[in-house]
């Protein structure tokens, strides 16, 4: 079969690959209909995350048909059932799926003595990212095989497109989990660090939970746009202060709510000395992460206030000013989506046509092309927000 | 094919067989083959530049070349990264500074003005190198490529923002991980 394959900092190849085998009476393989670049996967493009390794194939947003099932999976799947694959595997059946923490399964990652020795604990396996999260072959392939299939699954309802189902996987809920976590009530303002796909599912999560306003904060003028059209109040951070707008939207008080949709690798830029320092560590390997938006949000952010991060962060950050989270009593929630939490909520709010999460696709095109989309989608060429591809 | 990484995949793991094209240009491989470049030259000029001083007749300039040698060094580091399109703009620059290094130990009194002239036919080569292959990688990774498009009619809400803002309210009993 096809595959995106990770050979190294920005090579990825689009390569033959043998196909994917049940491997254990709970897997099940699919045959991929639509799949998707995340801007995670971006993070791995530049290698800035720890343990990948050639040959890994890529992607954790995907959705297909079910082509084949392990014996354990117990009727929960059958052949030709359309599923969408979350992007964090779960057993379903640990103390942390039961409660609901999908994210951190202490079962299915496969590589758990890398990620203790890492993280101090066992997180989910992960679908086509680091060996700590299990090194699992992603999938942005014509197959893919689901490891724990009888519970990592969403089943797509009937009449609902590829296009409609396939951000359940990922972005939808990372963006509603993001906003969820801020606690929003009516009369809050929150703030959006990064338009990019999840900050868009952010800020239409953030307004379908009532917040008063939404703020939007990114330079790329079509992402700007999507974001105003979503009902956010946009800030371009190349024209005008973030700080100064942000307090004089807010009556100098600063968001009640902020949102880092950006995460490891912000803009780099003379206007934001902090990120040339950021930038020259990172390249000698003295800081993993650019945390920008971090230190911004803990500045700007009312006290009292709540710092939502769903935005990727991969090791050690420098400078953050613990002093102001502290003084100011902010409140930090933060972690990889719990996909499944969410899911049946989400699904019905497709249903009633209260959010079409395919408003964010701007390019739709063949597996073949993913490795020049990755490039496109990287440097914002071509006006791309979204990468969808069809295998 | 043969590709080592297949021998660490699990037995249900797909496995590469042939590899196909890569989101590397040429001119990414070229700023990649220039960046590794640098770091070699980088290293001989700061750990042996007595070897650089004696072949080009320029003795008692040894802490000269070895600040060459950190600037290649960080120019290689620059041009193997992400941004790679600043460092070769480095690199150019770092070349038309050999040059005039070089140019001012191209007098009648050194005995070595023939490998000076040498390196300098040869630094000349590398800089159009380098210029083209700014040229190319700033031209293929510019954000100005391809259509420009808004997307001011793309709400997300099938209904219209109105009909569905505080949707969601009130909000689920459980909003945060459970503990």
């Amino acid at each position: 079969m096809k595959a995106l394959v990770w050979h190294g900092k920005e090579d990825i190849r689009c390569d033959a690959v043998s196909d994917p085998e049940i491997e254990h009476e709970r897997d099940a393989i699919i045959k991929v209909t639509s799949c998707a670049i995340c801007g995670s996967d971006l993070h791995l493009f530049h290698n800035y995350i720890p343990a990948m390794m050639p040959g890994d194939i890529m992607g954790h947003e995907t959705m297909g048909e079910v082509v084949e099932v392990g014996s354990g999976v117990n009727g929960k799947l059958k052949k030709g059932d359309r599923i969408v694959v979350p992007f964090t595997i779960i057993c379903g059946e640990c103390e942390q799926c039961r409660r609901g923490n999908f994210s951190v399964c202490e079962t299915t990652n496969r590589n758990k003595h890398l990620a203790e020795k890492v993280f101090g604990h066992t997180t989910a396996g992960l679908f086509g990212y680091t060996h700590l999260t299990g090194g699992y072959p992603g999938g942005q392939a014509e197959y893919l095989r689901v490891p724990f299939a009888d519970a990592t699954h969403i089943k797509v309802p009937d009449g609902m497109s590829d296009e409609q189902a396939l951000f359940l996987s990922d972005i939808l809920p990372t963006g509603w989990q993001a906003a969820v976590q801020c606690d929003i009530e009516p009369n809050d303002t929150v703030a959006v660090w990064g338009c990019g796909p999840v900050g868009q599912m952010a800020i239409r999560s953030a307004i379908l939970l009532g917040a008063k306003q939404v703020i939007a904060i990114d330079r790329i003028p079509e992402r700007l746009a999507m974001a105003e059209a979503g009902g956010a109040i946009t800030i371009n951070f190349d024209r005008e202060s973030v700080v100064e707008r942000l307090n004089e939207l807010t009556d100098n008080k600063g968001p009640e709510k902020c949102i880092d949709a950006t995460g490891m690798e912000s803009h780099v830029s003379a206007a934001q000395p902090d990120t040339l320092l950021d930038r020259a560590k990172q390249m000698f390997l003295l800081e993993n992460d650019r945390p920008h938006v971090l230190r911004e949000m803990i500045y700007v952010c009312r006290p009292g206030g709540i710092l939502s991060i769903p935005g990727v962060y991969s090791g050690f950050s420098d400078k953050i000013p613990m002093g102001a989270l502290m003084n100011k009593g902010l409140t930090i929630r933060t972690g990889q989506t719990h996909v499944n939490r969410w899911t049946d909520e989400l699904v019905q709010r497709i249903e009633d046509g209260q959010l079409d999460p395919s408003f964010v696709i701007t390019h739709s095109v063949a597996l073949e092309r993913g490795p020049d989309m990755y490039r496109v989608f990287r440097d914002k060429q071509d006006s791309c927000v979204k990468v969808v591809m069809k295998p | 094919m043969f590709h080592f990484s297949n021998l660490v995949r699990s037995k249900g793991d797909p496995k590469i067989i042939t590899s196909g094209p890569s989101s590397l240009t040429a001119a990414d491989r070229l700023a990649r083959g220039l960046g590794w470049f640098s770091i070699a030259l980088g290293t001989l000029e700061l750990l042996a530049p007595h070897r650089v001083t004696h072949a080009l007749g320029m003795q008692g300039r040894e802490g000269l070349v070895r600040s060459y040698g950190v600037r290649e060094l960080l120019a290689g580091v620059l041009t193997l990264s992400v941004e790679k399109k600043a460092g070769l703009w480095s690199r150019v620059a770092g070349d038309g500074l050999d040059m005039a290094t070089l140019l001012s130990e191209l007098r009648p009194s050194n005995p070595r003005a023939g490998t000076v002239m040498a390196a300098l036919v040869m630094v000349g080569g590398i800089t159009v190198l380098d210029y083209v292959c700014a040229q190319d990688v700033g031209a293929q990774h510019d954000a100005k490529r391809g259509r420009k498009r808004l997307y001011s009619d793309r709400s997300g809400f099938p209904r219209g923002i109105a009909a569905v803002k505080g949707a969601a309210l009130p909000r689920p009993a459980s909003s945060t991980a459970a503990t």
